[in-house]
């Protein structure tokens, strides 16, 4: 929550398919770009920044975009694009840690329900219920409240946020999958539940869950930037991007807006470009039915 | 009048396993509950053991704890904060007029500006407003709401002057004044959403046969869209709009840091930052409750707005 929404937002149901394209080839060809270039960079972070991002230089300080610094510096003199760059690495492997997480939790649980049914279901369906009581961001903030912040505590809180609508996601999905005959020959065949479960029954899931699963990493993503922002994730001097805003704040106040808004437009175009492509993925994906 | 029922009954189990989870979070934490309700180890005094192990009813087994908390929680006593040394429910009280209001704000401004918009993207759908109203509104919902703060601040409140930087004002117009900014921020994330199901129930409705008869009647386009289009579309937009407010009483949080406003949401985060624990028990379980009933009364009353039963007559 987001946030809001960041919070508010971030609590909206998220339902991929209504069955119509949304945008055009070019539009996800260019957001694919925008998440591989990102990536890229997360990657190969350490060897591309042209200064070192912790370096303080208090001469330069609040520097304008200029040859030398390209995005200008911060409050501490730090070049921005270098941080920029180092905090592609840290944010993407805090929304991919605690998408991961919420996956594996949330995918076996799901699976194990719609396949026992009974009283794994039924308790599925209370925890989710429990789990949705909670808006936003709160679930994680009570985590945070008995665990004390950090990175760790935070995609660890958001991942176990996440896991029931995954889980409930996923039941919905392979109680569809496991009604249709080829389920019913496997086990007629004499296949156990788990074998059937993960050789065949998984993989044939995977293409519907992979574009509710980039929405969702998003979302991730700009809910943890929103959990760093107010301090209760990735601590100074990290170069989360969500931190990163949250330090440039007194900037702000003082006219230098720039620091801010670098590292929160940058989160804002990485969350579009993974909704049109997730939205785009969920459509294409779906049709095979 | 089952189904009311099982829902409310079903809100009730919901709320209570949700205070359990809450109550419990206490035996979550590192350590023996009494430090971590003490957090300062300076404060570890035996007065204030003993102190705390009596309010919080710590020699009791568990089940009679949260029986006992839950009960005082039912009497309006939520326990009082180490920090603040009063009452928890004053201070929940004292905050609570600016997260209303501004969550009100917000609502007024997404509601009014979501149904306008999706009204406009309807009516001349397919053309080139139409895109731009759902591109730049899809893409305020991606601008994280802490980020779109900082540029009003920085636009409204240090460039041009016209708001204050920060505080929450006295008295009913200065406030509203002071929480300008910050339900605008609050606002702009929810706005899609309000666009896209005005819109899409818009576009249902222009081709259901009740306006193809007003059309053949010859009323005129603007009296269809009032009274059959816009009629019509109320039920979904109002059940957004509420589902939203809702999930904005605890999505106010960020915002209330931003500007630095007195209300529960920031209360939450300081508390979180002095480890307060009852205070952060009782703004949790006070959030959790209003989102549960927010959302319940929108189930209950969402049939009751469908004008289909209110006037009595089966258009279709």
């Amino acid at each position: 929550m987001t946030q809001n929404s960041a919070a508010a937002p971030a609590v909206r149901p998220l339902t991929g398919r209504t069955g119509r394209r949304r945008h055009n080839a070019w539009t996800v060809r260019l957001c694919a770009a925008i998440l591989v270039l990102v990536v890229a960079v997360a990657v190969l972070a350490p060897w591309i920044t042209p200064y070192d991002p912790y370096l303080a230089d208090f001469g330069s300080l609040w520097l304008p975009p200029s040859p030398d610094h390209w995005l200008g510096t911060d409050q501490l003199g730090r070049d921005m694009l270098s941080r920029l760059i180092a905090g592609a690495r840290q944010t993407m492997l805090g929304a991919i840690a605690l998408l991961a997480l919420a996956t594996v939790v949330g995918v076996t649980v799901g699976i194990t329900a719609a396949w026992q049914r009974g009283w794994v279901d039924a308790v599925l369906g209370r925890v989710t219920d429990v789990m949705f009581a909670f808006p936003g961001l709160l679930f994680v903030i009570l985590v945070i409240a008995v665990f004390d912040s950090g990175t760790g505590t935070a995609v660890v809180g958001m991942a176990l946020a996440y896991a029931p609508a995954i889980a409930r996601f996923t039941r919905a999905v392979a109680l569809d999958e496991l009604a249709r005959p080829y389920i019913a020959s496997y086990r007629l065949q004499g296949a156990g539940g788990l074998v059937i479960c993960v050789r065949y029954l998984l993989p044939n899931m995977v293409s519907t869950l992979l574009g509710y699963l980039v929405v969702l990493f998003g979302e991730g993503l700009m809910s943890l930037a929103a959990l760093n922002f107010i301090g209760f994730g990735a601590q100074p001097p990290s170069a989360d991007w969500g931190l990163m805003v949250a330090e440039a704040r007194n900037g702000v106040i003082q006219g230098y807006l720039g620091p801010a808004l670098v590292p929160g437009l940058t989160i804002a175009v990485v969350v579009v470009a993974t909704n049109v492509v997730g939205l785009h993925l969920s459509d294409k994906l779906a049709v095979r039915k | 009048m089952v189904g009311m029922l099982r829902r409310l009954g079903g809100m009730v189990v919901t709320l209570a396993l949700s205070s359990l989870v809450i109550f419990a979070s206490l035996y979550a934490a590192p350590g023996d509950p009494v430090s971590f309700l003490i957090g300062n180890p300076e404060n570890l005094t035996p007065e204030r053991v003993a102190a705390v192990r009596a309010e919080y009813h710590l020699d009791e087994p568990f089940g009679t704890q949260y029986l006992l908390w839950a009960n005082d929680v039912l009497r309006g006593d939520l326990g009082t904060s180490f920090v603040y040394q009063q009452p928890v429910a004053d201070l929940l009280g004292s905050r609570l007029a600016v997260t209303v209001t501004l969550v009100a704000y917000a609502a007024v401004l997404f509601v009014v500006i979501g149904v306008l918009l999706g009204a406009v993207s309807a009516l001349r759908r397919g053309t080139v407003v139409d895109t731009i109203i759902t591109g730049a509104t899809t893409f305020a919902t991606s601008v994280p709401n802490f980020v779109v703060a900082l540029v009003l601040v920085s636009v409204f409140a240090v460039q041009l002057r016209w708001f204050e930087v920060t505080g929450d004002g006295d008295g009913f117009a200065d406030r509203l004044y002071h929480l300008t900014l910050p339900a605008i921020a609050l606002a702009l994330g929810a706005l899609a959403v309000i666009t896209r199901v005005t819109r899409q129930t818009m576009v249902e409705q222009q081709s259901l046969e009740h306006v193809e008869v007003a059309r053949s009647f010859g009323l005129s386009p603007p009296a269809i869209v009032r009274r059959h289009v816009l009629r019509n579309a109320i039920g979904p937009v109002l059940t957004m709009s509420g589902l939203t407010l809702a999930g904005m009483l605890a999505g106010a949080v960020v915002v209330e840091s931003v500007f630095g406003l007195n209300g529960i949401g920031s209360l939450l985060v300081d508390s979180i930052n002095t480890h307060d624990f009852p205070v952060v028990q009782a703004v949790v379980l006070y959030m959790v409750v209003a989102y549960m009933v927010v959302t319940t009364i929108i189930d209950l009353v969402y049939p009751l707005l469908d004008a289909r039963t209110t006037t009595g007559g089966d258009t279709r």
